[in-house]
């Protein structure tokens, strides 16, 4: 099978453009081309703005930082004059953004042009993308797998070549998980680097978007854009954004890496334990020194994840009440029933549960046991970054303890399937940043081949420094290259 | 199960939100296997330990008091299912 544009890395296009080789035009034309030829069996795509995103590419000015590149946007991202349905019935069909986030606001400065709604779980609850309100999203690698989640759809264009980059959110996980099932890279900047304005929220104090790309290179690129202070979230940092590109000299001789004793226990599946060790080994080879550190309050990370981004989800979610957006049941007697039925009929279980369970820890009386209690952990988990940091530059770990699941192969139990976002979920709490890049491949029950993902951890604010160890990686692995055949 | 956890009628009514009986039955099933399994955080002493809000040590963030562009009504209107006299229409409220 021949490459198409839509294969090729945002570096790799940029060349193109400046040679004079290709057009703006020509690589939205073939983004378009690849969904409508590819598209159907994944189910990544909820929209497509093909009009609208032919003339930005004839607009396009090839000299700013993206310009011409076309980029899929989680559908929980507001693009004025798009759809933003959050994979939800509750805004399917009746809700059109009228104004744009401060990253697409960013992205469009720079040239890119948004291509396309991607599909996520609803409200970016669940870690398979299997709660949208709206389709199932496939696998590219396994038709009878889930790509991850909740960011599945921006994981699965890339990985399947129907997009060229995408822009996706992680409260838990929610990059770098469907980034490490579907084997491309998927980086969460730390909490503040990047404007959350515009992106519908889910937990307000774990959000975080962040890109999900082919290459390292092409997240450093897209994080050069959308990062910086934003005078329209007071929680963005006011701190410098260096030039991420600089960092990515591959010279990584001499950095100290931990991992954590917690993160390599039993109950990892055995391929992507050894394909972990394997990319810890060629980072040892690389000159990086591998230390071997302690977070001690890691088994208490997924209790305190989901007590504070369900007590955050349920105050969120109460702005859905069929007034001001959202679909509203007919004619209900009086408000209560109104705000009852309509959220009952727009909202999936997944959503339901997390705010029932949201709901009950911040409730008189439990409040202090289980809310309260959870920010102090949270404080716990924290200290044990900030301690491990002063001995180490960055963190090594497995992404996720399995590779994609089976579809439909863990639905009915939610605490499984929250344990499954064991080595993710901590980076959120503690506020700092990770990255997934592809370290291997491990082999499903069916015989199908499921790519690795290996986490790197750094500190609040030093995404050049997990930047540049997942470059120097990628420079001498090839795990990146490889692509899904298409059946 | 331990029925003793959660009331999951009376917490649906907190949040606005019906559920079938069904929905009932199985969400008390598996909040209740949650909520055993968060329990697990009474081991830790946390006594002296603050409580963390936020990720980022920033507080107290403030800008100039001056007027900037609205969305104007007749966009902020666009997405609701039910207006009337350039408002959003809201069902009743107070009892006939």
């Amino acid at each position: 099978m021949s490459l198409s544009l839509a294969d090729l890395t945002i570096r790799q296009l940029q060349s193109e453009l400046k040679a004079g080789n290709i057009s703006p035009v020509d690589i939205v034309n073939d983004v378009i081309k690849s969904i409508e030829d590819k598209d159907s069996e994944v189910g990544a795509y909820l929209s497509i703005n093909s009009e609208d995103a032919i003339t930005r590419a004839k607009e396009a000015d090839i000299s700013k930082p993206l310009g011409g590149i076309p980029v899929s946007i989680k559908d929980l991202i507001n693009v004025k004059g798009q759809p933003c349905s959050c994979g939800s019935r509750i805004l399917k069909d009746s809700y059109t953004s009228t104004f744009d986030a401060t990253v697409i606001k960013k992205l469009k400065e720079a040239g890119a042009i948004p291509l396309g709604r991607v599909n996520m779980d609803e409200f970016a609850m669940g870690s398979s993308t299997e709660n949208s309100g709206i389709q199932i999203t496939k696998n590219p690698w396994d038709f009878d797998s889930i790509p991850g989640g909740s960011s599945g759809g921006s994981a699965a264009s890339v990985s399947n070549g129907t997009a060229i980059a995408s822009l996706g959110s992680d409260t838990g996980g929610s990059i770098r998980q469907p980034a490490s099932f579907c084997g491309t890279v998927g980086l969460k900047p730390s909490y503040g680097r990047v404007s959350r304005y515009g992106l519908v929220a889910f937990a307000s104090s774990l959000d975080q978007i962040g890109p999900i790309t082919k290459t390292s290179e092409d997240a450093a690129i897209i994080l050069n854009t959308i990062a910086g202070k934003d005078q329209h979230d007071s929680t963005s940092l006011d701190s410098e954004v260096p030039d991420y590109l600089q960092s990515l000299n591959g010279e990584i001789k001499g950095l100290r890496i931990g991992m954590p004793k917690e993160y390599f226990t039993e109950g990892i599946d055995s391929g992507v334990l050894s394909s972990v060790q394997q990319g810890i080994q060629t980072l040892n080879d690389l000159g990086a020194e591998i230390v071997d550190i302690s977070l001690p309050h890691t088994e208490y990370a997924v209790s305190t994840y989901y007590i504070i981004a369900t007590a955050e989800a349920s105050a969120n979610l109460a702005r859905f009440d069929a007034v001001r957006y959202g679909n509203r049941v007919s004619d209900p007697t009086n408000i209560i029933e109104h705000y009852r039925k309509s959220r009952a009929q727009g909202f999936g279980e997944e959503v339901k549960r997390r705010i029932i369970l949201g709901t009950y820890v911040l409730s008189s009386g439990y409040s202090d046991a289980y809310y309260v209690k959870a920010q102090k952990v949270r404080t716990l988990i924290r200290n044990d970054f900030t301690e491990a940091f002063t001995k180490v530059d960055a963190i090594v770990s497995p992404t996720a303890p399995t590779p994609a699941f089976k579809i439909g192969e863990m639905s009915n139990d939610p605490l499984q399937m929250y344990l499954a976002d064991i080595f993710t979920i901590a980076a959120n709490l503690a506020g700092i940043c990770g990255i997934s890049t592809p370290c291997g491949f491990t082999t499903s029950d069916n015989g199908k081949k499921l790519p690795v993902g290996l986490q790197l951890l750094g500190p609040a604010l030093q995404e050049a420094t997990v930047l540049k160890i997942s470059d120097a990686f990628e420079k001498s692995t090839d795990w990146h290259k490889q692509r899904p055949k298409q059946i | 199960m331990q029925d003793n956890n959660i009331d999951v009628n009376y917490v649906a009514d907190l949040a606005r939100l019906e559920l079938t009986e069904d929905q009932c039955e199985r969400f008390s099933g598996q909040l209740n296997k949650v909520i055993d399994f968060i329990k697990q955080l009474e081991e830790l002493d946390t006594d002296s330990i603050d409580p963390m809000a936020h990720a980022s040590p920033i507080y107290d963030v403030m800008r100039n008091d001056v007027s900037r562009p609205g969305l104007g009504s007749e966009i902020a209107l666009l997405n609701s299912p039910m207006t009337s006299n350039n408002q959003f229409k809201v069902t009743r409220v107070v009892e006939s």
